[in-house]
């Protein structure tokens, strides 16, 4: 595995906007019932197929974290009779670029293949995922590699922050831990556990699949069968339990020495499939989602230049979610920048948006969405995440009007339920001056 | 580990836009077919069409980095950038980013050693739309100190978080200062602090007026679009601004190289030691430029993908390296740098992976490669060619990159042939004179004690994953 591959992938429900974009999606089926979402796209001889197993480093066992990251570094490492230099030489010969990534609730893969390879590179796939090898060799190669990985990030002040801010904000909970484990886990993680947990985790009900790119629905059939279709029926249940953030206003600081101070914070925030979404989104777009024009990047950033950047998101997972956000800021003003964002996240909680920031917003987010449809793969990834979202196949031409259905009241309202300064929870990492750890 | 790059972009957003990647040889290709012209005042415009989406790219390109800077002012390319969101006579500040928000596009700007561009990305029906923002600060731009002294402290807040913050970026620059002994690439992009923090606003109006002008500036639209709507725009909006005067670009020579020097970073934070190497190496426009392809070539060989000689040695065989790297872009006004970097396996020692690599690399600059590994090489960089019009962007982008740093548009179209063309015995030879040692830098990134390092990688957590919307370590 690349270690690059290693570094964070984050696939969240963040979808910026999307207006009149003609974005055929067909459903396709296989003899053996194995469904895919196919956009065609005959221009260039390149296809794209993304898909994901709900179920992800989330089920990892508690001695055991970084169990599902290390199979999604180990699936492409061998198979079948190919070793790991055979697999890997054959797809560096094709140009076939196939691998997986773990996630919080999710495995995901992806493949590329040029069209005249593609009988090949779906071969490829079919045998990563029912005889992956995980020879001895690979395993303590890839373990390796993320050892090195995490003593890395032990240097990143941004890595320690947002590792701190997920225990503080889940101290007992699986979305507290680290998709990619820690040093000690990782070590103790067996061929065993790693068989055990691809036998489990990659069964058919849980699978999603999006193709897009130069492959007809006919072509596309038997393929689905072939590369998926022993996989088995079901899955291991998803038994991660429910969880609301920790958030009651604590602050920690971890003391290191470098000039910048890297801060992080967050509080409850809603679920993707939460009625309000919508409002949400709008709400964050405006508060600290969006460039320049956000309220903390004003005051922040083009005011006061604190700060680089300044800035806010949504996490929703599928069992919690957050609103959170941050800002990297000089030593002696992180009290003041801190001091800004709980102003801001102050003031949206009691006025909400006005008329303008209203319309500015939705202009921006359903204008802005066919910009990331930047090639074969972003599509199919992103027809993934609608679907594990539960979106529906006709949601990209449904968006504009979810978005434009948002109105100032329901800005207002959510808002005044997500966003309460006394509960924002922040872990600072540097040297602030006139900082304490506490409440 | 990721080498430092001298082209690697930094920019004006935090935020998550679209990166500006260091584009592999590989991304270059006759695919593109781009349509170009040029104003009656001598700017020149690429069309690229691709119409998948109802999107366009719009970029443009001023022929001016960081390499263009006096001594004493470092950093003022990047600090322009930063400035040149900050109004109009006819659209004040920040009046630029929110139109393109409101109309639902996103934008952003990146500086290199030798070129600055500027990018919206937007539905195709508001390309008339950010060609005249675009176009009017070009020639307008009303530079104010009241602007100006919060946006300092915000390149210096980026300074902080791009380099300060992290000891490999600070041993980065250090290596780029020991390798461009005499050429402005010493520098690093951003500046030097001191030197930022001593900037005058007269000093930004100088260097505006001496190198934004329509003939020291390249258009790229890509997308959606075609020439025949693309011209009576540019001419409309670009071909109204007179063509002035521009300075040479001044690429000072470096002198022979005469002694290989080693740069040493010890610092408490680092837990995962490095290994780097820069060898001054030619570029498409200056030195042994007839090794730029073959160099090419050497670079795929030796690092593309895990069957590539140095992964397959140092981490597969001898098990030493966690991860190999290798890197080389001819895009360069002036010389350019071949370059590796290696991660130790947690245990191994500095010395055990120097060693290794440092043989694998003799072995090559002895030895040469063979006619197999060519070939191989050959054959990948010629299908990813395939891959790369399966973007919108990445055509304007390599098109951009190779037209400010001198080449042509022929020159890139050819790149397929010239690829192709390329023997083993050139890579060979370019191997044997580029890979000298009087030519390097090496870098070693070391914790500040050994008994420190010990301690801390037992008792410290590893790191989560960066939350969307905050980019990692590819800020632009």
């Amino acid at each position: 595995m690349n270690p690059r591959r290693l570094l964070a992938v984050l696939v969240l429900c963040l979808l910026p906007g999307m207006p009149a974009l003609a974005l055929n999606v067909e459903p396709v089926k296989s003899p053996g019932g194995v469904e895919a979402w196919l956009v065609q796209d005959h221009s260039n001889p390149i296809i794209s197929l993304s898909f994901a197993w709900r179920g992800g480093a989330a089920l990892d066992p508690a001695g055991k974290t970084g169990l599902a990251y290390l199979v999604g570094g180990l699936l492409d490492e061998g198979a079948g009779d190919l070793d790991s230099q055979a697999f890997h030489g054959k797809l560096e010969d094709l140009a076939i670029s196939l691998g997986f990534d773990a996630g919080m609730d999710t495995l995901h893969g992806q493949v590329k293949t040029l069209t005249a390879n593609r009988d090949v590179a779906f071969d490829l796939l079919r045998l990563s995922l029912t005889q992956p090898r995980f020879d001895a060799e690979a395993v303590e190669r890839v373990r390796s590699q993320v050892l090195a990985e995490l003593s890395r990030q032990l240097q990143d002040p941004n890595a320690i922050a947002q590792r701190a801010f997920a225990k503080m904000m889940y101290p007992d909970h699986p979305y507290g831990r680290q998709v990619d484990g820690d040093p000690e886990t990782i070590k103790s993680i067996t061929v065993d556990d790693l068989k055990a947990w691809t036998a489990a985790h990659l069964g058919r009900d849980q699978l999603h699949i999006a193709v897009v790119g130069d492959i007809t629905p006919d072509q596309l059939r038997p393929l689905l069968d072939q590369v998926f279709g022993s996989l088995p029926a079901t899955a291991a249940p998803v038994t991660t339990p429910e969880v609301q953030a920790d958030a009651k206003g604590q602050v920690e600081v971890i003391r290191r020495q470098i000039p910048q101070s890297v801060v992080v914070f967050g509080e409850q925030g809603l679920k993707r499939a939460d009625p309000d979404w919508y409002a949400a989104y709008v709400m964050n777009y405006v508060l600290g989602g969006g460039g320049f024009a956000s309220r903390l990047m004003t005051e922040i950033r083009v005011k006061r230049g604190l700060a680089y950047g300044a800035y806010s998101y949504l996490m929703p997972r599928d069992h919690g979610a957050l609103a959170a956000g941050g800002v990297a800021t000089r030593n002696d003003r992180v009290a003041e920048s801190l001091q800004l964002v709980r102003q801001e996240w102050g003031r949206m909680a009691d006025g909400g948006v006005t008329a303008d920031e209203l319309a500015n917003a939705k202009t921006f987010l359903n204008g802005s969405f066919p910009l990331q449809m930047d090639g074969t793969g972003s599509i199919a990834a992103l027809l993934v995440t609608i679907q594990l979202d539960n979106l529906g196949i006709d949601f990209v031409d449904r968006r504009p009007q979810l978005i434009n259905a948002v109105t100032a009241a329901d800005v207002k309202r959510v808002a005044k339920r997500l966003l309460d300064p006394a509960h924002l929870a922040t872990v600072v990492v540097g040297d602030p001056q006139g900082m304490q750890a506490g409440q | 580990m990721q080498a430092f790059h001298r082209a690697a972009a930094i920019g004006l957003l935090a935020l998550g836009l679209l990166s500006a990647p260091i584009l592999s040889p590989g991304a270059r290709a006759q695919v593109f077919n781009p349509e170009t012209f040029t104003l009656k005042n001598g700017m020149q415009v690429v069309v690229i069409s691709n119409h998948r989406v109802p999107v366009v790219s719009h970029m443009v390109y001023y022929k001016v980095g960081s390499a263009d800077e006096a001594m004493g002012k470092t950093g003022l390319a990047h600090m322009l950038e930063h400035m040149m969101f900050k109004g109009t006579k006819a659209v004040p500040a920040g009046e630029f980013s929110h139109l393109v928000a409101v109309n639902g596009g996103r934008e952003n700007a990146f500086t290199t050693a030798d070129y600055t561009a500027f990018y919206q990305n937007v539905a195709v029906d508001k390309l008339d739309l950010v060609m005249r923002l675009e176009a009017d600060r070009m020639a307008h731009l009303d530079l104010k100190d009241a602007n100006f002294q919060p946006e300092r402290q915000v390149v210096i807040e980026e300074r902080r978080m791009r380099v300060e913050n992290e000891p490999s970026a600070l041993l980065d620059v250090q290596m780029e200062a020991a390798l461009y002994l005499n050429s402005p690439y010493h520098h690093p992009v951003i500046g030097w602090r001191s030197e930022i923090e001593h900037y005058v606003l007269k000093d930004l109006v100088d260097f505006y007026r001496r190198w934004y002008a329509p003939n020291n500036a390249i258009l790229l639209v890509a997308g959606d679009v075609t020439v025949a709507q693309v011209r009576p725009l540019a001419e409309k909006y670009y071909g109204a601004l007179p063509a002035r005067p521009v300075p040479p670009r001044d690429r000072t020579e470096e002198p022979p190289p005469v002694a290989a020097r080693t740069v040493e970073m010890r610092d408490p934070d680092v837990h995962q030691p490095s290994w780097n190497r820069l060898y001054l190496a030619p570029s498409y426009h200056q030195g042994e430029v007839q090794y730029a392809y073959p160099l090419q070539v050497l670079s795929e060989v030796l690092g593309g993908g895990e069957t590539s000689r140095l992964y397959k040695d140092l981490v597969f065989d001898q098990k030493l390296a966690a991860s190999v790297s290798v890197g080389y872009d001819p895009d360069a006004v002036g010389l350019t740098s071949f370059s590796f970097g290696a991660s130790p396996n947690p245990g191994v020692a500095m010395d055990k992976l120097q060693a290794a690599i440092v043989a694998e690399i003799q072995t090559i600059a002895n030895g040469g490669v063979s006619v197999q590994e060519v070939e191989r090489a050959k054959q990948r960089l010629g299908a990813s060619i395939a891959y790369a019009k399966d973007s919108f962007q990445t055509g304007a982008r390599v098109l951009g990159s190779v037209l400010a740093t001198g080449s042509s548009v022929e020159d890139e179209e050819a790149w397929p042939r010239r690829i192709a063309a390329v023997t083993p015995d050139q890579v060979s030879e370019a191997a044997k004179q580029v890979l000298r040692d009087e030519r390097s830098v090496t870098g070693l990134l070391l914790p500040a004690t050994p008994e420190e390092a010990t301690t801390r990688a037992v008792t410290s957590q590893p790191a989560p994953q960066l939350p969307p919307g905050m980019s990692g370590r590819e800020f632009r």
